[in-house]
Parts: structure tokens; C-alpha cells; sequence
């Protein structure tokens, strides 16, 4: 049985949603340009092709490590999404600290872009990955503070499966004050995880060429691009269980958890095209600033239980 | 045709490689990706880094210089992958035949595909030589 949440939901289900995802994303931007945009099946086909490319190595790289990070990052995410997918469906088969254990995973695969770019042996790479260091040292902060929300409303338990529960019965926590305002810093931090626009420091196109990715290409090219695709499914599922009540069985409750999937990618799709970049102390200073400072009220506020 | 190869033509992303040409080139190349011709309808995207490009367009009249590098480039690209001349320049030199700095065309350098006239091509003549390149690896595959 979690064999089959493993293989069927956490990967396969999530890759097809997270693919989905990450076409929403490249057509709400081509709107809001103007433009078309690609078709549906897009980024299937971008995935399929980079697995039929060649394999190249760079001459100074560290052969093992470069290959072993991107598989790393996509083993992460495939468990964090099984995790989610478990407490959502059946929250009785939650353990104690999966929250932690989620959040832990949630890390990697950024430590994977990092450790693919030290090892790759491009300077581009290795400014990329600093980059990408500081850019974890900025967001995790509030993003574990605005996580401490939920908690807090579910009463104190670190248990994904009971901050479901606790929601089914007292309804989201982002109806209230301060579940709103921490969904507002997740979001932003999420914003920040994904890599997306005004948070994409590390992957800069234009001034350091494509970043931690800079050497690699073909297959290892094809899996950090769907772990990146399934990031952009996970992180707002994972927001969706912590602050809007998940996604429960049933012919309504599915609907609205597609609808609420949409909206939050949406949200992320439009901050990205209505920002420009911005530098690698600016992004450090406004997440250890407004945002830290916005989660700690939030906390504040769910302590005093508005 | 093998998957490998349809989905590589419905994907194909470009690498934009100047040999030294005077930029008009280049610029028409990124007016394909402004909103009125939009490529992205038909997958193709701006690659930053030569390990992720499926296709190689060059522009302008390889120098001395810039020779070693297109074939240095050319080795770096993941194969299969399509070289695209674009502009005069590439083409045959241009005005720059007679310079003693030009010694050769692009396509003595490293193979090309496809070839598309033009000082500077208009994007509707660039979207029209993909096209015919699509349907020559096509042919080429039956």
C-alpha cells in the first residue's frame, strides 16, 4: 500500500499535475504578454527530448556528484509529495514530526542544485550556487514561521495528518487573520523556492547564464527539470493542506482542489510577471526584514487566537 | 520517425551564437520571440547555455577570432543537433568577402542545415527556413 502511494500518487500522479502546473505557468505568462504560449502537452514533450540528448560531462567535473544531485533532488521530491498525499487522504496514518520531516525534505532539492553546480566546475555555476546558499539562509526563517501558524491553530501538533483534521473541523486556517498573513509570507517564500522571477538570483539568464545549471544537459538536464516542474505542484499542495484545508475525496472537494491548485499557481505566475529581478542582498534583506517581521505577527496573532 | 526526433523538432530550443555580425541579425532573431510571431507556440525558447540548445543559429561573417569558437561551440552542443545560418554575413560573407579577416563562410567551419538569406531576414523569412528545416529532418528520417 505506501509502495502504491510511492510509485502511483507520489510520482506519477504528481509528475502529470506538476507537468499540468508548469503549463499553467507558461501560458498565464504568454497572456500576460500578449502572446499564445505553448500547447498542453509542452512540457512532456521539453522532458522527453532532453532524455533523448546527449549526456555530456564537463572535463573538470566530479562525475559522480554531478550525476547524483539532480537524482537526489527528485527523490526528495517524490517523498515529500507521498507524505502529502497520505495525510490528505487518510490523515489517521500520520506520524509525529512529519511536518519537520516535510520541511526537511522540502530543502534538498535546492542542496541538489547547489551540490550539481559546485560540482560541475563552471564559474558560472559556482556563483549560482552561492547564490542559491544565501537565498536558502533568506527564506527558510519566515517560512518556518509562518508554517508555526497552522500549528499553533491545530493545537500545537506537529502532525500534517491532524492540521487536516483540525481544519475539516474548524474550517481553514487562512480564513483567519493571521492564517491569512502567514499565507502571504508562505507564498512569497514559496515564490523564493521555486526559483521564480523576482526570487531567481541563482538562475539569473542574463547575467549568469542559466546559473547551477549552466553544464548540464540531456538526462540530467530532463530531471531537474522535472523536479522543478514538480515543485510547482508540491509547494502549493503543500500550502493548500497547511493553510486551505486540503483536497478531500469526493465529486465537489476535488473540484475546488483543483480550483485552488490554479489559483495559488496563478498568484506565483503573476508576481513573476509583474516583478523584475532583484539583487542577492536586496532578496536577504527583504525576507529577513517585512516578511520575518509580518510572519512573527502572524505568530503572534495565532497565539492570542485571532 | 523515432519519438527522439518528433520530439525534438516540437521542442527545439535555440542558442543564438553572433560570429561578429552587426546585430541587425540578432535582433530580428529576438523579434520571433516578441508577441506578434511568438515561436513559443511552437516550443521553441531562447536557451542561455549551449548545453541546453537542440539548434545552433549563427549570425554574421566568422572572423579569425571568432572561427575557433563556433567550432568549439559546436563540439559543446548535446547531439543531435541543427546549425542554422542566418543573414548574408553568415551566408557567404557579405560585403566583408574581400576582408582579409574573413577568411571562410560559416558552412566551411562546421556543417549547416539551413541557410536563410536576408540583410537583415525579416522574422516571417526566419520562422519560414525553420520550418523548411523541420520538414527537411522529416524527409530525411523516412
Amino acid at each position: 500500500m505506501n509502495l502504491f502511494y510511492l510509485v502511483v500518487y507520489g510520482f506519477f500522479l504528481t509528475a502529470a499535475l506538476g507537468l499540468f502546473a508548469s503549463w499553467v505557468d507558461r501560458k498565464v505568462t504568454a497572456r500576460v504578454q500578449y502572446r499564445v504560449g505553448p500547447p498542453l502537452l509542452q512540457p512532456l514533450i521539453d522532458l522527453v527530448k532532453l532524455l533523448g540528448k546527449e549526456n555530456l560531462v564537463p572535463a573538470g567535473a566530479s562525475r559522480a556528484i554531478f550525476f547524483a544531485a539532480p537524482v537526489a533532488g527528485l527523490a526528495s521530491v517524490i517523498l515529500v509529495s507521498t507524505f502529502l498525499w497520505l495525510n490528505n487522504f487518510d490523515p489517521s496514518r500520520t506520524f509525529g514530526g512529519d511536518l519537520i520531516v516535510v520541511l526537511y525534505l522540502l530543502a534538498i532539492p535546492s542542496i541538489s542544485i547547489m551540490m550539481g553546480g559546485f560540482a560541475s566546475g563552471n564559474p558560472y555555476a559556482s556563483l549560482g550556487a552561492s547564490r542559491e546558499m544565501k537565498a536558502i539562509l533568506s527564506y527558510e526563517l519566515p517560512f518556518i514561521l509562518a508554517v508555526l501558524v497552522p500549528v499553533i491553530k491545530a493545537s500545537h501538533s506537529l502532525r500534517l495528518g491532524e492540521i487536516v483534521q483540525a481544519q475539516m473541523q474548524r474550517g481553514a486556517v487562512a480564513a483567519s487573520p493571521s492564517g491569512l498573513l502567514a499565507l502571504a509570507v508562505a507564498i512569497l517564500c514559496v515564490q523564493a523556492k521555486l526559483g521564480l522571477v523576482p526570487f531567481d538570483m541563482a538562475e539569473a539568464e542574463s547575467e549568469i547564464v542559466s546559473g547551477p545549471l549552466v553544464e548540464y544537459s540531456g538526462p540530467a538536464l530532463a530531471l531537474y527539470r522535472l523536479t522543478k516542474n514538480m515543485l510547482l505542484f508540491v509547494l502549493p499542495f503543500f500550502l493548500i493542506i497547511l493553510f486551505l484545508g486540503g483536497v478531500q475525496r469526493g465529486s465537489g472537494p476535488v473540484f475546488f482542489g483543483v480550483l485552488k491548485l490554479i489559483g495559488l499557481v496563478a498568484v506565483l505566475t503573476v508576481i513573476r510577471n509583474t516583478n523584475p529581478r532583484v539583487r542577492i542582498d536586496q532578496a536577504v534583506r527583504f525576507f529577513w526584514g517585512p516578511v520575518t517581521a509580518g510572519a512573527i505577527l502572524a505568530v503572534a496573532l495565532a497565539l492570542f487566537g485571532k | 520517425m523515432s519519438v527522439k526526433l518528433t520530439a525534438l523538432l516540437k521542442s527545439p530550443w535555440v542558442f543564438h551564437l553572433s560570429t561578429g555580425s552587426c546585430n541587425n541579425c540578432d535582433i530580428e532573431i529576438l523579434d520571433c520571440l516578441t508577441p506578434r510571431f511568438d515561436i513559443e507556440r511552437f516550443g521553441m525558447l531562447l536557451a542561455g547555455s549551449i548545453r541546453h540548445a537542440d539548434v545552433l543559429l549563427v549570425t554574421g561573417s566568422a572572423n579569425r577570432k571568432s572561427m575557433e569558437r563556433v567550432k568549439r561551440l559546436y563540439e559543446q552542443v548535446p547531439k543531435p543537433c541543427l546549425v542554422v545560418a542566418i543573414g548574408e554575413c553568415a551566408l557567404s560573407r557579405g560585403m566583408f568577402i574581400n576582408s582579409y579577416n574573413c577568411p571562410v563562410p560559416v558552412d566551411k567551419i562546421i556543417p549547416v542545415d539551413v541557410y536563410i538569406p536576408g540583410c537583415p531576414p525579416r522574422p516571417e523569412a526566419i520562422i519560414a527556413g525553420i520550418v523548411k528545416l523541420i520538414g527537411k529532418v522529416k524527409a530525411q528520417a523516412q
